[in-house]
């Protein structure tokens, strides 16, 4: 049957059979970079259309209906227009760490994609501690945050970076708990265990009361830390013009745009990873016709799916609730969501030991 | 593809990164003047200079993270082990749980979780 593991295999052994073997691995890793680029592109192109249309949608307005049909060329032309514009390095920042922030930040973006499972056997890297890589790549992506805010010589700059600083370490704290009680369920690190372990039901279905728990912690969690509505303290446009890319343009500005709407993929795809099955189909008991009618969808369309769906549900919140203010915004992670996801551990603790999840 | 996909993914983004700035550079024209390079603050002049003592609520927040992110690392090997290990597994957690959450209360009563 046609799928994307039968591809990737029948490549690399035409590959290894047709070259040697350092050849042969140059040429896969040119095919990943092409793909993983590809994949970036595709995402700045989408998920800003989307935003946009959301947004319009949510307000009831048209949204970008000029360039192309419904303005779905609109965001290439935002990006033409980018390519155009001075990358201008202002007088006084530190240029060095000014020069290094929107590669670190990309950098970030793309290195975290490696565990990521798009479909049964599509996969960079099924490492063992596939989970655990994510989410300590992701987390250095803060470090190119701080690095823009400082360098740029901006007092909107640097308490935007100072901000996100704090908002994206004390989420990120709930993040891993969340993803713990996902990781004692499963046993397991590894991407394709967690997947695999969901084949007879998604964790959210039959991980009971704490998967419930974590998944909702988990969106709270995942939308501070890509700095979105309501917790965008850290580039507050009616107060800090833009935060600690203030002082960007260009083709820098755009890297740095680029890199937080791959952030929000990247922490929905985690979450549609851990508690929505990943590629798996959605599968309602033993073999009856909706099963099969769910395996015909491939496994691709089942991550992305779930993975936008999360994004809308993001993009969702963005029109729903006012931005907080710092103080509320630490209060809610320390006092309520970091001792919740606490206890939530432990009770997840004592399903994971008695097997009590379906 | 191995470890090696960490050096393969890094050099896409660098090279990514490198070719869309190189793009600008080469269809750019620029003029400049002596207002341009100077810092954005909504069109004011900026008063001294931007490197500047920040509120230290910062950083105390970021001292009580180290701690609590620490206890994560500690306990992502745990959580692989649970189902095998069983109820003793719980009672260490749950002993783990309660000095943290002891240091937890002294921060929360000493005042460094709410915002100065």
């Amino acid at each position: 049957m046609w799928s994307l593991e039968n591809i990737t295999k029948s490549v690399d052994s035409w590959l290894n059979l047709q070259f040697s073997p350092t050849i042969a691995f140059l040429i896969e890793a040119v095919i990943i970079m092409v793909l993983v680029i590809g994949l970036f592109a595709f995402l700045g192109l989408v998920l800003v259309y989307m935003e946009r249309k959301v947004s319009s949608f949510m307000q009831i307005r048209l949204g970008p209906n000029r360039v192309g049909p419904m303005g779905i060329f609109q965001t290439a032309a935002d990006t033409l227009k980018l390519i155009v514009k001075e990358g201008f390095t202002p007088n006084n920042v530190d240029k060095f760490l000014f020069n290094l922030a929107p590669f670190i930040v990309m950098v970030v973006a793309m290195v975290v994609l490696a565990p990521f499972a798009f479909s049964k056997g599509f996969q960079i890297w099924d490492v063992n501690v596939g989970i655990f890589f994510i989410t300590a790549v992701s987390s250095l992506g803060v470090i190119g945050i701080l690095t823009a805010g400082w360098s740029s010589n901006n007092k909107y700059s640097l308490l935007g970076a100072m901000r996100s600083g704090a908002q994206i370490v004390s989420y990120e704290l709930s993040a891993g708990l969340t993803i713990l009680v996902i990781v004692m369920l499963t046993g397991s690190l590894r991407i394709s265990d967690i997947i695999n372990a969901q084949a007879d039901g998604w964790w959210i279905f039959k991980g009971h009361i704490p998967a419930i728990i974590a998944f909702v912690i988990y969106i709270i969690a995942a939308t501070a830390e890509t700095n979105r509505a309501p917790f965008d303290m850290a580039e507050a446009e009616s107060e800090l013009t833009a935060g600690f890319h203030t002082e960007y343009s260009g083709m820098k500005f755009a890297l740095f745009f680029l890199a937080e709407y791959a952030n929000v993929f990247i922490v929905c795809a985690i979450g549609a990873t851990l508690f929505l099955g990943g590629w798996m189909p959605l599968h309602f008991g033993e073999n009856n016709w909706f099963n099969t009618i769910m395996d015909y969808i491939p496994g691709i369309v089942w991550f992305f799916g779930k993975a936008f769906f999360l994004i809308f549900v993001i993009m969702w919140f963005r029109w729903t609730f006012p931005r907080l203010r710092i103080d509320q915004l630490l209060n809610l992670e320390w006092k309520y969501l970091l001792p919740i996801s606490l206890f939530n551990l432990l009770l997840a603790t004592v399903i994971a030991i008695t097997g009590w999840h379906f | 593809m191995g470890a090696a996909s960490i050096i393969i993914l890094a050099i896409a983004a660098i090279a990514f990164s490198v070719i869309a700035l190189l793009i600008s550079k080469l269809v750019l024209k620029a003029g400049t003047n002596e207002q341009k390079g100077e810092p954005y603050e909504c069109g004011i002049p900026t008063k001294g200079p931007s490197w500047i003592q920040f509120n230290v609520g910062y950083y105390l927040f970021a001292l009580i993270f180290l701690i609590f992110d620490v206890e994560l690392i500690f306990l992502y090997p745990w959580a692989v082990v649970v189902k095998s290990v069983g109820w003793l597994a719980l009672i260490e957690v749950v002993i783990f749980f309660f000095i943290l959450f002891m240091g937890f209360l002294y921060a929360h009563k000493k005042g460094a979780l709410k915002w100065q």
